[in-house]
């Protein structure tokens, strides 16, 4: 199947769309802060940092022009999360979405569960293309009729309407979390979802929102000594009793349910000892884990820190089966990005369809495609430069030092401020959403 | 972009940067993030560390220069023909005596030596914080209740008799109780208990200015400015003009930021008495090296 092809040099990618306003005067609200593709691929969600979720519905192909891959279009933006404030500790909450997570479809309807700092809600996404039309007792535009006027009967019938599609909050979530929550994950049983924050993960029925479970609770006795919080957490995609999280001190715990109620101990300790002649002192700071991910066929993990991305075995506990270096040139610049806080940006990573190859961002619009495969990684840009239709992205190289060869770029002349924290692939095709801070871009796999 | 000019990699200027981040992420919109403050911690401490330890490796280098020459000056009142053969011989002997003594030979050799000495000095006093910081849990001592300054360990012949007649290989460890903050010293098998009212009072003056300060985060900018008041405790110590320019949190405040932010997460004032009664463990490691 083409769509599962590997996706390192291989596969040509081509600009398809980009989703978001030209001008580089970006408003704080529209930074994207979350993408996400739901289970078939047909439907594309971002979150921003001012609270709304964008829908973007793949068009069924058109098979008059098979080169012209279907596009992505706005199917429903809504509003899910507001700016609240704590009166009782005096903290403001934002709106930030931070993550959303489809559920699998059981019905006509899509549902998916976005969070911000500390309400999770999941949202019914629903289309509406007929109504009514006929009653008796109404008129048209819903005003009760005189009953004495009425002198006939009619039943009423459905009559095509223009397509709306209406998002409904199902449910709310709140008041389980303390500290800000950094991760949501559906359970693969459909009816469970964890939800993590900095020091503690809660289990929640997606029914019942009144009450959750605390499955795992790092918080010391006295806050004094903490040395690590919870960065990421994710349940395994076929087992419903397993569930990864990582922490600010680069480990990654692999619990099971079934062990205990309460998952303090965990079943694996994943850490790679660290490399003594590296230390340095932001070393602290670059073993961070900014995300975790199972690959689709559940045997592996990876996870991400500042300036790598590791594959592990589920078996293997004492080292990754693989590294791959993001942007090892900014080694020697982690004391400029301590002080610009470059050196505090999250960035997530994701797998392909068959797992064959993973995806992260980087600075400057960079995104780098490492192929487990073919042991090939390349790097691409996401730029309004290359964004004329179908036009194949070209592989960019970054230059560390010494001369700088023709099409490279310097670290030094790396724009900061353009970073891709937030990607995502398309669970079948090789369709890739990439955000850069205000904008999202579309590529596909170049078709001959 | 990043600055093409090279950053400081410097001690001193990342804790100040620290101290800033710590301070702004105070006024940040969504509440103080838990995970960059712990990290920016890290940061602090690993630089203060290494601050500490380059200006205690030079004080405690002047001082055993001083007291050398002390010795050597009394020695010359009470013979002047045998003092220099004596105090070269001595200073020969210590260099070939024991491995740890190189770092003190470097502080009696000229100042182009010095450096190498400072180098030595790092891993061996870093290793004894680090070793518990790196390991899964912080708290973890070497010891249970007594912490060998490894300062002291590179430093054998302190206050040693420098008469030709004495065995060379005397053995002096300082030792510091991390519960009751006195410290003991073993000299040649012998136990000596050093009265240390400059330390405790170090320890104390660190305690008090903590009871002052408020859990209210509004007063909070204000205690900032107050965080120069802490480090008196230490110049007592030390006497050193030069750390009057500098103002590094002393290390037990950094674990009461914690304990504040802490307190602020969880919506309910701590009980000063409690939250500060004691120096956090992790904070005990790195105010032993310094004291």
């Amino acid at each position: 199947m083409a769509g599962a092809g590997g996706g390192g040099n291989d596969v040509q990618w081509c600009f398809s769309q980009v989703k978001g306003a030209i001008d580089d005067d970006v408003a704080e609200a529209d930074i994207i802060s979350t993408v996400e593709f739901n289970h078939s691929g047909e439907l594309l969600a971002t979150g921003d940092k001012g609270g709304r979720v964008v829908i973007f519905q793949q068009e069924t192909e058109n098979k008059s022009q098979p080169q012209c891959r279907s596009e992505y279009n706005v199917y429903s933006t809504f509003q899910s999360h507001e700016p609240e404030f704590d009166y009782l500790k005096s903290l403001e909450i934002e709106e930030k979405i931070n993550k959303i997570r489809w559920l699998p479809q059981k019905n006509a309807a899509q549902f998916l569960l976005s969070t911000n700092d500390k309400t999770i809600k999941l949202w019914k996404i629903s289309e509406r293309d007929k109504r009514p039309e006929g009653y008796n007792l109404k008129e048209e535009d819903g005003r009760y009729r005189d009953a004495a006027t009425i002198t006939t009967l009619r039943v009423p019938v459905f009559r095509p309407m223009d397509l709306m599609v209406e998002a409904s909050p199902r449910r709310v979530f709140a008041n389980a979390h303390t500290y800000h929550i950094n991760s949501i994950s559906v359970n693969s049983d459909n009816e469970t979802y964890l939800s993590a924050d900095d020091l503690r993960i809660n289990l929640w029925h997606l029914e019942i929102t009144d009450r959750s479970f605390n499955i795992v609770d790092i918080k010391p006795a006295n806050m004094e000594e903490l040395t690590e919080v919870i960065t990421a957490a994710e349940f395994h995609p076929h087992q419903c009793n397993t569930f990864v999280y990582s922490s600010s001190k680069g480990t990654i715990r692999l619990c099971d349910m079934r062990a205990s109620a309460l998952c303090d101990k965990h079943s694996k300790l994943f850490e790679e000892p660290e490399d003594p002649s590296n230390r340095s002192f932001f070393s602290e700071i670059i073993s961070s884990i900014s995300d975790v991910k199972f690959s689709h066929n559940g045997r592996y993990m990876m996870t991400r820190d500042y300036l790598s991305v590791k594959i592990w075995d589920l078996n293997m506990e004492n080292r990754p089966v693989e590294t791959y270096q993001v942007h090892e040139y900014l080694r020697s610049k982690l004391c400029s990005l301590y002080e610009n806080d470059c050196i505090f940006d999250k960035f997530e990573c994701c797998w392909n369809g068959n797992d064959s190859v993973v995806m992260t961002g980087s600075y400057n619009n960079f995104f780098r495609m490492l192929d487990r495969s073919q042991r090939r990684d390349v790097t691409l840009e996401a730029s309004r430069e290359s964004c004329k239709p179908r036009q194949v992205l070209k592989p960019r190289r970054v230059c560390a030092g010494g001369k700088r060869k023709k099409d490279e770029i310097s670290v030094d002349s790396l724009d900061f401020n353009k970073k891709i924290l937030h990607t995502a692939w398309h669970p079948q095709e090789n369709i890739i959403a990439v955000a850069t801070t205000n904008n999202l871009y579309i590529f596909q796999e170049k078709v001959n | 972009m990043i600055n093409t000019m090279e950053c400081a990699v410097d001690a001193q200027s990342l804790i100040s940067i620290s101290l800033r981040k710590i301070h702004n992420s105070r006024t940040q919109r969504g509440g103080i993030k838990l995970h960059k403050n712990l990290l920016v911690s890290y940061v602090l401490r690993n630089a203060r560390q290494v601050y500490m330890n380059e200006k205690y490796a030079e004080i405690y280098r002047m001082q055993q220069y001083e007291e050398v020459m002390t010795v050597c000056n009394e020695i010359q009142e009470l013979n002047p023909l045998d003092l220099v053969e004596d105090c070269e011989e001595q200073t020969g002997d210590c260099c070939g005596s024991a491995n740890e003594s190189a770092s003190l030979c470097g502080a009696l050799l000229p100042v182009s030596h010095q450096a190498p000495a400072v180098q030595h000095l790092q891993p061996s006093s870093a290793c004894s914080v680090p070793l518990a910081l790196q390991s899964e849990e912080v708290c973890k001592a070497p010891e249970p209740s007594f912490y060998r300054s490894c300062c002291a360990e590179a430093y054998p012949v302190s206050n040693c008799d420098f008469s030709p007649v004495n065995n060379m290989h005397c053995n002096k460890t300082t030792v510091l109780d991390l519960d009751t903050h006195v410290v003991t010293t073993v000299e040649n098998g012998y136990l000596h208990q050093d009265c240390c009212a400059s330390l405790q009072q170090c320890c104390q003056g660190a305690q008090s200015p903590a009871k002052k300060r408020k859990l209210d985060f509004g007063y909070y900018v204000s205690e900032i400015e107050e965080v120069p008041d802490f480090t008196p405790c230490k110049r007592a110590k030390f006497e050193d003009s030069s750390y009057a320019s500098t103002e590094p949190l002393d290390t037990s405040n950094i674990s009461n930021l914690i304990s504040i932010f802490g307190s602020g997460f969880t919506g309910l004032p701590k009980p000063l008495d409690s939250s500060q009664s004691e120096i956090p463990q992790y904070a005990r490691h790195i105010n032993v090296q310094h004291t």
